[in-house]
């Protein structure tokens, strides 16, 4: 196993070694894609630049790095292009460990659950067989390593590369069990952009499985746990802030940071769904927008941990896809490390929905972005309406993949424990829906109101405007009625 | 009652009545005169304390243009901070007020219209920059700078009425090394600094106006009858500007005076307007003649340069003939004017008016335009609206002496400097700037501020170039015409600059006006103020039109996202029940039932 990785990192670390010897380089590395104002190479260049002239780095808009990586490329600078290789075949091996040993503990519990006779008896086919995960972790890295995005964020030097070498070690870190070195990395990923605060219930869930500690509020070694885990990641945070701290002597960092990170001043254009959002809005709304997309992207994470609380490596999954998404300043770097991720779940294949079509989406609105940026900012035949409905249109492909993958796995579990083939009660084959708890789909509210003229017309004997059902329905008026209530409210029942 | 006192009690009283009623105004001018008539007349005996001087040089420039500066220098020997002054005579109560109010230790305030031509024009006497520029030195009795400059400018836009209001934290820098302060100082702190430029400022006529009223005669006596408002903008360059400095009383310099200079540069394209001919008069210039001094000055002079180019015989021909030809050396250069003393009751016994005429004897090929030893130009290059260059060109065509500069640029937060790509190139070689100072701006709260001295070898040009990134605002944060792009205020140019010709020590009180406002240091070197040219940067725009169609779809995205996500977290799976057919199939089965048929 470990030959073809290599293989694989030599042909990652040939490509980027001649990309950057290339005119190409210069290009990549100016694309706003590529290099957020957070992240941009350029950046952390000026900043050094400011420290050599005796300036705070931290006392302009320009710089917004960490204090930990001027201090690391205080000595790396001349360096720079081989740390960038090295932190990208470190996130790469560390997925490949990461996942090999996930794939070992998935085929422990499947193993166990046959034995336990959960699974229905036809879903055979469902099985993960270890053939098929065999090479799953060699196909993470190769997704990782030779992704465009991946290598265009390498030869642009954006030091997004860190942050997912960061969260990689995390995740690896988390998936050996240990809860030390997780809630180190997790506070270094905190520490160095902010949201993979979220990450922190993900590895949590998954460390309780771990430690087999069942998940109950009531429990007491879960709470126990809990605090264990948190109490690591704060003190670690504590700590490497501090250290921040005494390296510049000064809190500056912090407003630069994540003052920067949270209020989203820079309106430079990138792929993300703020910038232009807040360049178009109204000045006395601006506030309280930036307050609603913050909250978003750490919105998700409570409903996700309870749906989610038996699968944390899914959990993490989506995660980390939606900070992608929601982050104020997104490069193709972030989205390069969910996207590696994509074989882990390739067995949820043949439940996705429309995978074609957003592979399309995305690939297309790849190509198209250097265009429409070209047509707006260089030969002026465009506005920057055209960049905008392309971050649009990326943002909702990147979404709409997410929740297929989310949808099909929830899919599976379903076939899993109820078996692939569903029949209905009389005994044809049955169609799977995702139906509400309450019941409030478009058809049960009408059924509802039926139901309801129903008992009226019994008060008068004689009229008889709807056909009589002999099956009793499961559905309650009442129930339907809170269904109804609930209904008002437009995103309750989004069309799946 | 035509004497300077009478003049100056009728303007003090009537300003001073502006608010009451006509009989008042009767009764305080009769007080006023016998006042005048009594202790006036014999505090007239000691040396009066404060004093006005006039005074109008006419250049002709190189390239055939003729320049006109005014300079009308009131002096007043009183020291206006220690708030005893109530009664003002010849110094504005506006400004004195100002001064004393907001502790101002020395203010100089320029608004422009055009760019003053260095390479084709030489060396201006005062060269502004284009727009508005002002910067202040306050007493070091002032807590707090921010505040007190905020006022200030406010209060400032107001007696100008110029957009000075427009002067926030965005275009204020403190300098560090560029702006010493031109009068009397002790200590040079530069947090009591303040500097500001509004390159988009358009001065006309209703910046002229107040500044006229300033005047001690207005605009109805002296020099200023010249200053016709329809006049002085129809040329190329027009600057007007307040200096108020405070100055050493006498040699021994115990006591404080303030002084009050309000200057004036136009600049005349007499070459196109006059057939080809460089011949101008007064009257052509202004279409006005000077009749008489302004009765409240002290001096009131008319200088008219006169100097040889070359070492030919004079090409040229004033007339009338001038009271005296005075020598002086000016920036470096012997300079020889010719003198018109309006006070001298001669000038006007042989015309009721003045109207100095220039001719030349013989056509003067002006190929050969003298450069002068320091000039400067500046662009930005680069192509698209998401990186540039800006580039400052400087010369030194000084044949065999080096020189330092200080170069002060202030570049605005929406252009992102990058501070690394700062190259300073001399010779084809990099020259290391002995003193770097770089304040990087923040956004919407700070400019960018980059100071540098630089050494000038002799006979080069040194190029400075940096890059910037162009920022994405707010729709918000746009001019009205966003599309004409944004200025970035002209770079400024201080320098020592080495004569040629030793200068001699002159008595500062005796020579011209327009040669005293910089303090030279030694013999050997004049100070010289450039200014670049202004620059324009346009800025990728968003659509204006968009605001509610972005907030909705994007908004739109995130509720699909949270759409998906909700009902994926929210609904769990279940065998489809069985149907029940859609909305069509059960109106048509109501249909059916009615007709009575059996339903589908």
């Amino acid at each position: 196993m470990a030959a073809p990785l290599v293989l694989v990192v030599l042909v990652a670390v040939t490509v980027r070694a001649a990309l950057y010897r290339s005119s190409l380089a210069a290009f990549i590395s100016e694309r706003v894609e590529v290099a957020s104002p957070l992240n941009a190479w350029k950046r952390v260049v000026e900043g050094l630049a400011l420290l050599d002239l005796g300036v705070s780095p931290y006392s302009g808009a320009i710089f917004h790095e960490t204090p930990l990586i001027i201090y690391l490329f205080h000595f790396l600078i001349e360096y720079a292009e081989l740390v960038f290789m090295i932190t990208d075949v470190l996130t790469a091996v560390a997925l490949y460990l990461a996942i090999q040993d996930f794939n070992k503990v998935v085929f422990k519990k499947q193993k166990l659950l046959i034995e336990l006779d959960k699974y229905a008896p036809d879903v055979a086919e469902l099985i993960q067989t270890p053939m098929e995960m065999h090479y799953i972790p060699l196909k993470v890295a190769l997704f990782y390593l030779l992704n465009p995005y991946t290598v265009m964020s390498c030869v642009a030097k954006s030091t997004c590369a860190i942050n997912n070498t960061v969260i990689a070690f995390f995740i690896l870190a988390t998936i050996k069990g240990s809860a030390f070195l997780s809630a180190v990395f997790l506070a270094l990923a905190t520490y160095q952009s902010l949201y993979p605060l979220t990450l922190f219930a993900p590895a949590l869930l998954y460390l309780l499985q771990r430690q087999f500690i069942p998940i109950k509020l009531r429990s007491k070694s879960f709470w126990l746990y809990t605090m264990q885990y948190a109490a690591l990641y704060l003190c670690s945070l504590v700590v490497i802030i501090c250290l921040s701290f005494f390296l510049l002597n000064s809190w500056d960092f912090i407003p630069s940071v994540y003052g920067f990170i949270l209020s989203v001043p820079d309106l430079t254009p990138n792929i993300g769904l703020f910038w232009y959002f807040f360049a178009e809005m109204f000045e006395h709304f601006s506030l309280f927008f930036v307050c609603v997309f913050q909250i978003n992207v750490f919105f998700y994470t409570i409903p996700l941990a309870i749906k989610l609380k038996e699968h944390p490596v899914f959990f993490m999954f989506v995660q980390i896809a939606i900070i992608s998404i929601f982050k104020s300043y997104p490069t193709v770097g972030d989205i390069a490390l969910y996207m590696a991720f994509l074989p882990v779940w390739s067995h949820l294949y043949r439940f996705l929905r429309n995978i074609f079509i957003l592979s399309c989406v995305l690939i297309v609105c790849s190509l198209l972005f250097p265009v429409l940026w070209h047509l707006w900012i260089y030969a002026g035949s465009a506005n920057s309406n055209f960049y905008y409905a392309i971050t649009l249109t990326f943002n909702i492909g990147q979404i709409l993949l997410i929740s297929d993958y989310f949808y099909a796995f929830l899919r599976r579990e379903y076939y899993l424990t109820h078996g692939l083939h569903l029949t209905r009660q009389d005994g044809t084959e049955a169609m799977l829906v995702l139906n509400c708890a309450f019941h409030c789909d478009l058809s049960h509210q009408l059924w509802a109101v039926q139901e309801e003229l129903k008992k009226v017309s019994e008060l008068i004997p004689g009229l008889h405007l709807w056909p009589r059902r002999s099956s009793d329905h499961k559905l309650t008026v009442t129930a339907s009625w809170r269904c109804l209530l609930l209904w008002r409210f437009p995103l309750h029942c989004f069309d799946q | 009652m035509t004497t300077p006192e009478a003049v100056a009690i009728g303007r003090a009283a009537g300003s001073g009545s502006g608010r009451w009623g006509g009989g008042m105004l009767a009764a305080v001018l009769l007080l006023l005169l016998l006042l005048a008539a009594g202790p006036g007349r014999a505090g007239a005996g000691r040396a009066r304390r404060d004093a006005l001087r006039e005074e109008l040089l006419l250049s002709p420039l190189p390239a055939g243009d003729v320049a006109a500066t005014f300079q009308f220098r009131t002096r007043w020997d009183a020291d206006l901070q220690r708030g005893a002054v109530s009664h003002y005579r010849l110094f504005p109560k506006a400004l004195g007020q100002l001064v004393a109010a907001l502790g101002v230790r020395e203010l100089h305030l320029a608004l422009t219209q055009g760019f003053w031509r260095t390479r084709a024009w030489g060396q201006p006497p005062l060269q502004a920059p284009a727009g508005a520029e002002l910067w202040v030195w306050f007493q070091p009795t002032v807590t707090d700078v921010d505040k007190a400059w905020k006022e200030l400018s406010n209060i400032l836009s107001g007696i100008f009425c110029a957009s000075l209001n427009f002067i926030d934290s965005t275009n204020t820098v403190t300098p560090t090394a560029s702006f010493k302060p031109l009068g009397l100082a002790n200590g040079t702190d530069h947090h009591l600094l303040r500097y500001a430029v509004l390159p988009r400022e358009v001065v006309c006529t209703e910046n002229l106006t107040p500044w006229k009223k300033l005047l001690p005669c207005g605009s109805k006596a002296g020099l200023a009858v010249l200053l016709k408002a329809e006049r002085l903008f129809h040329s190329s360059y027009h600057s007007q500007a307040v200096h108020i400095r405070p100055i050493c009383r006498d040699a021994s310099c115990l006591a404080v005076s303030w002084e009050l200079r309000q200057t004036l540069t136009v600049v005349f394209d007499t070459f196109s307007s006059g057939q080809g001919k460089k011949d101008w008069s007064l009257f052509k210039m202004f279409s006005r003649t000077l009749t008489d001094a302004c009765p409240l000055a002290s001096q009131s002079k008319v200088y008219v340069d006169i100097s040889p180019k070359n070492k030919e015989k004079e090409l040229l021909e004033v007339t009338p003939p001038p009271t005296s030809v005075h020598e002086a050396i000016v920036q470096g250069d012997k300079r020889t004017y010719a003198v018109y003393d309006l006070l001298s009751p001669s000038l006007f016994n042989t015309s009721r008016s003045l109207n100095v005429q220039l001719k030349w004897k013989r056509p003067q090929d002006s190929s050969e335009l003298p450069t002068p030893i320091l000039h400067a130009q500046r662009y930005v290059s680069g192509y698209g609206l998401q990186t540039g260059e800006i580039s400052t060109l400087i010369y030194n065509t000084h044949p065999y002496r080096a020189f330092p500069v200080i170069l002060l640029e202030t570049v605005p937060w929406y252009l992102r400097l990058y501070v690394h790509t700062l190259t300073i190139i001399t010779k084809g070689k990099e020259n290391k700037p002995s003193y770097i100072h770089y304040q990087p701006a923040q956004d919407r709260r700070r400019p960018h501020l980059l100071e540098m001295l630089i050494q000038l070898p002799a006979n080069s040009v040194t190029k400075i170039t940096i890059q910037f990134e162009r920022a994405l605002l707010k729709w918000t944060e746009y001019t009205p015409d966003p599309n004409h792009g944004f200025y970035v205020s002209s770079s400024v140019l201080s320098a020592l600059v080495p004569s040629v010709i030793a200068m001699k020590d002159v008595d500062v009180e005796q020579s011209p006006l327009f040669t005293s406002l910089f303090p030279s240091s030694d013999g050997s070197s004049y100070f010289v103020r450039l200014y670049t040219e202004p620059l324009l940067v346009n800025l990728p725009t968003p659509d204006f039109s968009m605001p509610y169609n972005v907030i909705c779809l994007t908004c739109t995205v995130v509720a699909v996202c949270y759409g998906s996500f909700y009902n994926l977290l929210t609904r769990t799976f279940h065998v489809e029940e069985p149907s029940r057919g859609g909305l069509a199939k059960r109106l048509a089965n109501v249909i059916r039932k009615f007709r009575g048929v059996p339903p589908l």
